[in-house]
């Protein structure tokens, strides 16, 4: 049998009075990469900050490995949405996917040559070494995400949150990123990764989570990826753009 | 040491410390905080000044970081409350400022404490006030709370180095990995206020500004390294309190005013010449390189 990794069970979540997340409640098995997918402004960002702690939580529990966050924190990467930082911040590359490692290096120490060589072949993992003492305004937005991703490889996690890991990205960055999913989800690896494009989702993930304000589905790609609930959870915003079988969706409020 | 010395060396701690913490002010995009705080420490020290009934540099430090902290924290109350955080800003700093200049000219107006000295500073008077340390001897006594705040100031740069660079670039990650970012939102105000109150004797409420912001504007054009733009931005308070001192002598002006003069001048030179977003670098640069870079 499969273990769980996340248990969340009745989540609700809100900014001042706005309630952004009502009664979420998903699981998640070890070694299963899913796609929380939803129209902008869903929650998807806040659910997995939320889930990380990171905005409070209005009700509801959240577990990893049954227990709470605080004691799993170590077994976690999380990457932001790429827009969530100041690219004009002076360092460079190699600098900022070392700082995936600052949860391990403890007080009052520096990185270590090791640390930085683990930085280092993260940033080889992902086709960067030789932008690793590149300013990082310096780099385009695809170039920008796989310095992310390169972080959060570094922090060699059990479990991976990825807010919008392939947005703006163009497709040989797609594949690169997604070719390191995959290698996460073959070593055991757990993923959760918010994602737009609906198209791809069969072909990237074997489970997905509709989302918006509460779950709509959840489950196997193959069972819960219809027509049915992208609809109900996309509701007026999206629009179809027919193609026999294929979903081809485009969100109006995009 | 000389009358001068004392006062430009006086003047250069204030540069140095204000320089350091300056740079943390821009990353952290807080450089309204800086102005914020430099006016509610006006109430710490006032307060410090009615619990003690004397002007001592323990006390003011106190006093200081309490209203830093009470600012701080107002701001994040406010703006958790659905107030937009430039006007919480606004709004806690000026009242707060009000109840100091309020309590200023009831209750301890006539004694050591007035306010145009508070928001100007008055340097040439500081070589006057001596203490006496064992071991270095006779020391003003303003100067000798700058060194002690920049020692401060230096040793927590120096300790947390990561834990600032991580929690000014990337806050929601360092949270994540457990780092405790409020703590260290606390700590910087808490930092930003003593350099404050050290500061006060010096150049006053106002300038402290021009000291915390300037430099550190100046030195984020020259470098992608934060180390260096750490290095330079204090060599940039040095070198505005050394200028402005000249300045000062040579028209006969305040000095205090001066020295916010030479950080203007500093940040001029380094609009115009530095090497990636200086106007000359831009203006010399051939044109498809430039197209090549705006594209
Ligand atoms: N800091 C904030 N303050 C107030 N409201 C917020 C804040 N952040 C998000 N919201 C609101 O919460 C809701 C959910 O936002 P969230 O960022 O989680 O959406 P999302 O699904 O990640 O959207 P996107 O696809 O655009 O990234 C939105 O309606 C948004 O307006
Ligand atoms: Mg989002």
């Amino acid at each position: 049998m499969v273990s769980s990794v996340i248990n969340v069970d009745d989540l609700s979540a809100s900014y001042q009075k706005n309630k952004v997340l009502n009664d979420v409640s998903f699981e998640v098995k070890e070694g299963t990469i899913t796609a929380i997918v939803g129209p902008n402004g869903a929650g998807k960002s806040t659910l997995i900050k939320t889930m990380l702690g990171l905005h409070p939580k209005l009700t509801g529990n959240v577990s990893f490995w049954d227990s709470p966050f605080k004691t799993a924190k170590k077994k976690i990467g999380y990457v932001p949405q790429r827009g969530s930082v100041d690219w004009d911040f002076p360092t460079d590359a190699l600098d900022v996917v070392t700082m995936g490692l600052y949860g391990k290096i403890g007080w009052f120490r520096i990185p270590s040559k090791k640390d930085k060589e683990k930085a280092m072949n993260a940033l080889k993992k992902m086709g960067m070494e030789s932008y690793a003492h590149r300013q990082i305004s310096q780099l385009s937005g695809g170039q920008q995400q796989r310095v992310f991703l390169a972080r959060a490889l570094a922090q060699d996690a059990e479990l991976y949150f990825m807010d919008e890991p392939l947005a703006g990205v163009d497709a040989s960055t797609e594949k690169a990123i997604m070719t390191i999913l995959k290698e996460l989800k073959s070593n055991g690896k757990t993923v959760l990764v918010v994602h737009h494009d609906l198209q791809t989702v069969p072909e990237y993930f074997d489970h997905v989570l509709f989302l918006n304000k509460k779950v709509y589905a959840h489950g196997e790609t193959e069972e819960v990826f219809t027509k049915d609930n992208i609809a109900t959870t996309y509701g007026g915003d999206m629009q179809w753009v027919g193609k026999g079988d294929q979903y081809v969706i485009q969100s109006t409020s995009h | 040491m000389s009358y001068s010395m004392w006062i430009i060396l006086t003047a250069s701690l204030v540069g140095l410390s204000c320089g350091l913490i300056g740079v943390f002010l821009i990353l952290r995009k807080q450089a309204m905080m800086a102005d914020g705080i430099s006016h509610t420490v006006l109430l710490g020290i006032v307060l410090a000044y009615m619990v003690t009934q004397e002007v001592s540099g323990p006390a003011m430090l106190i006093g200081g970081i309490f209203a830093g902290i009470l600012t701080a924290f107002l701001v994040q109350t406010l703006s958790s409350l659905k107030v937009r955080h430039d006007a919480s800003l606004g709004i806690v700093f000026t009242s707060l400022f009000a109840i100091g200049v309020i309590l200023i000219s009831t209750s301890v107006g006539n004694v050591h404490l007035d306010v145009k000295h508070a928001l100007m500073g008055e340097i040439t008077f500081i070589p006057f006030t001596t203490m006496d340390i064992p071991l270095i001897g006779s020391i003003p006594k303003a100067t000798a709370l700058l060194l002690l705040v920049l020692l401060v100031v230096i040793f927590f740069i120096v300790a947390f180095y990561k834990e600032w660079k991580i929690t000014s670039f990337d806050a929601a990650l360092a949270a994540s990995l457990g780092i405790p970012v409020i703590f260290f939102h606390y700590l910087f105000m808490t930092l930003v206020s003593v350099t404050t109150v050290a500061s006060f004797d010096a150049v006053g409420a106002i300038l402290v500004v021009a000291m915390l912001i300037t430099p550190a504007a100046a030195a984020y054009l020259w470098t992608d390294k934060l180390i260096v733009m750490l290095f330079l931005s204090g060599g940039f308070g040095v070198l505005s309190a050394i200028i402005g001192y000249w300045i000062a002598t040579w028209l006969d002006t305040s000095i205090s005013g001066s020295m916010a003069l030479a950080t203007g001048c500093i940040f001029f030179v380094t609009f115009l010449l530095s090497p990636k977003h200086g106007l000359i670098s831009r203006l010399v640069r051939p044109a498809e390189l430039r197209e090549e870079q705006e594209a």
